[in-house]
């Protein structure tokens, strides 16, 4: 493989973006495993009982979130990249 | 059954598709061809060169497979909210396995893993503990393979082709035999790259399929609110053992079920086999982003139980099998042409994972039993022929599961393999972070998982069978009902934890890690021009 240093070496393991990136992807784990929180009828969507249309709901909403970590994730490799390509150079 | 003769609109339209995806099946050998066919990585997985859309579609046709459109409704048919559970456990999963996918993806390109044994062999340098981990692998695959015969044979059963009691077995089973030759001839000659190319046709049968369902049956019922009336008025009718809402009682069973399918969902071995089978880094989190839209498909699938319900599928019938209910109400519902799309939907989504599954099940066999212990100078050439063969030896073995035993032990055995495969979590997805852990412990608390695991499911009777009737039993020290799975999980991490503690305290010796901290963040190496690379498409690492 490639010798050259290892991503990361210039930042700080713990950096904004890989924050927000990882409380991105705690939201709907924690959403979906707070069960009583939307264990009930009402309100009802177009016919569908709360509990089903919130699960639903979360679904593209995890998505969003999943998109947002990509994005801090991507930026974040770059910026290490460019740290670590302008330290060697 | 309702229907006693042979639907032949639905079965023929059913037939076109099914030869469709056999001929795509075949010629998926010529798609994106390698220069170096004889390799592993070619015919297990696809030449590890799947980009963003190819990798999703495989996914999506690897995770979400017949027996779930069959068995998903049928749970909320017969228990409602509980059978829920799959949309908490789909929609949680792919933001936890973001985070460590794409470490696994790395190694294995740096090293040039083939299964998640390969890599546990790396990291930990231990022959028992990858021979375990491969080993729970193929023995969790096994029944899953089988249970896909399963949604095929509900389909034929409506259709009114076989499974009737009074034909001989052979009448009675031709069409599952003969579907399944099929598929073995297309997976031996094309690996991967076959039910990749059919994944397009099924996913895309898929969710026209869905999307027709959730919109056109509704208007026939009358609306959401008078289906979930209906639902409502048979889960409160006395002696009914299901709910609308999931109660305060069943909330941490519905909570752990979904928390621990969705720790074991990339443990199993089709799952690892997909994700390595994508072109890169980026490809594997893009696809954590986007798989949800099958999720949703699967949420709105699973109300499909509640519209069988509404439109008295099995009302009256003694002894309704409930993983009949979907397939009898599309026949109720839709004209007999749509039946016979809606039938090839479930019938194809049945191949695509078998097929997958079965090459996960061989790559393993090859690399983790094979060439580890049978025979360590095997070329890659050889490698190949191995699973080849391995990938038919598989499904003759899960047909012959099917046809001469029990389904219910099938059932049975795939809700064991849920269990059991969870147990490989600490050995991999630890190892992807820290090399702390010792191998001694990782093996001690993976037997101690799989003890308690096997032993407590052994405990559950249900309505259908004395003995693993079902995954949830009460937790131990909490005292609420909880899914067995996921508290032999926590046992299996305090096991390995004091013991790793213990055997560092006296000074156990380690083994050599073949990995360095590096290879977890690696990029594709990039493309070799055929001039400069005249052996292998990518540089792999001798193994």
């Amino acid at each position: 493989m490639s010798s050259e240093t290892p991503a990361g070496a210039q930042l700080p393991v713990v950096t904004p973006a890989r924050v927000l990136a990882g409380l991105s992807l705690l939201l709907p784990v924690v959403a979906m495993l707070w069960v009583s929180s939307y264990t009930k009828a009402t309100p009802e969507l177009g016919g569908l009982p709360f509990f089903y249309w919130y699960q639903l709901a979360w679904v593209p909403a995890s998505a969003i979130f999943t998109v947002a970590a990509y994005l801090l994730l991507r930026r974040d490799e770059q910026a290490r990249k460019a740290a670590a390509g302008g330290a060697s150079a | 059954m309702s229907h006693s003769g042979v639907n032949w609109t639905a079965l023929t339209v059913f037939l076109v598709f099914f030869v469709l995806v056999t001929v795509m099946g075949f010629l998926a050998s010529r798609w994106r061809r390698a220069d170096n066919a004889q390799h592993l990585d070619e015919w297990g997985l696809g030449g590890r060169s799947f980009g963003t859309w190819v990798t999703w579609f495989l996914l999506g046709g690897d995770l979400y497979t017949a027996y779930t459109f069959v068995a998903v409704p049928a749970l909320v048919y017969g228990a409602g909210a509980a059978g829920f559970f799959a949309v908490p456990y789909t929609i949680i999963a792919y933001p936890l396995v973001f985070l460590f996918l794409p470490r696994l993806w790395s190694v294995s390109r740096v090293h040039g893993y083939v299964t998640p044994a390969d890599f546990v062999r790396g990291r930990y340098g231990s022959r028992p503990l990858a021979l375990v981990v491969a080993l729970t692998g193929i023995l969790a695959t096994m029944p899953y393979i089988a249970l896909q015969l399963v949604g095929i044979q509900a389909v034929l059963d409506v259709l009114g082709v076989g499974g009737s009691a009074d034909s001989n077995w052979f009448v009675k089973d031709l069409p599952l035999f003969l579907a399944f030759a099929v598929l073995a001839a297309y997976t031996y000659s094309s690996g991967l790259r076959a039910p990749a190319l059919i994944a397009f046709v099924k996913d895309t049968l898929v969710y026209l399929v869905i999307i027709v369902a959730v919109i056109y049956i509704p208007m026939r019922l009358g609306g959401y609110g008078a289906i979930f009336d209906s639902a409502a008025q048979k889960f409160s009718a006395p002696g009914s053992k299901g709910s609308l809402i999931t109660g305060p009682k069943a909330q941490w069973g519905y909570a752990t079920l979904a928390f621990g399918s969705a720790l074991a969902l990339f443990m199993y071995p089709h799952s690892v086999t997909g994700v390595l089978a994508s072109r890169s880094r980026n490809t594997v989190r893009r696809n954590m982003a986007i798989m949800p839209a099958y999720s949703l498909m699967l949420g709105l699938l699973a109300l499909l139980g509640f519209m069988a319900i509404a439109a008295g599928v099995g009302t009256g019938v003694k002894g309704f099998n409930p993983q009949l209910s979907v397939p009898q109400l599309f026949e109720n519902m839709f004209p007999d042409w749509f039946t016979g799309v809606a039938f090839a939907a479930i019938g194809i989504g049945a191949l695509v994972p078998a097929a997958i599954m079965s090459i996960a099940a061989a790559n393993l066999f090859t690399r983790n039993i094979y060439k580890e212990f049978l025979k360590p100078a095997a070329t890659p050439a050889d490698e190949t022929k191995v699973a080849k063969l391995a990938s038919l030896l598989v499904k003759v073995g899960a047909l012959a599961f099917v046809l001469l035993m029990d389904k219910q032990f099938a059932i049975n055995l795939q809700l064991l393999g849920g269990i059991w495969i969870l147990q490989t979590f600490v050995s991999i997805v630890g190892g992807l972070f820290t090399r702390w852990f010792h191998r001694w412990a990782l093996l001690a608390g993976w037997a101690v998982g799989m003890t308690y695991g096997t032993w407590k499911a052994y405990g559950v009777s249900s309505a259908a069978t004395k003995h693993f009737g079902g995954s949830s039993a009460e937790i131990p020290g909490i005292g609420e009902i909880g899914y067995i799975g996921l508290t032999a999980f926590v046992l299996n991490v305090l096991v390995t934890v004091v013991l790793t503690l213990v055997l560092r305290a006296a000074k156990v010796a380690d083994s050599v890690d073949e990995t360095s901290r590096s290879d977890y963040t690696a990029e594709a190496p990039p493309r070799p021009k055929a001039a400069d690379a005249p052996e292998a498409p990518e540089p792999v690492a001798a193994h």
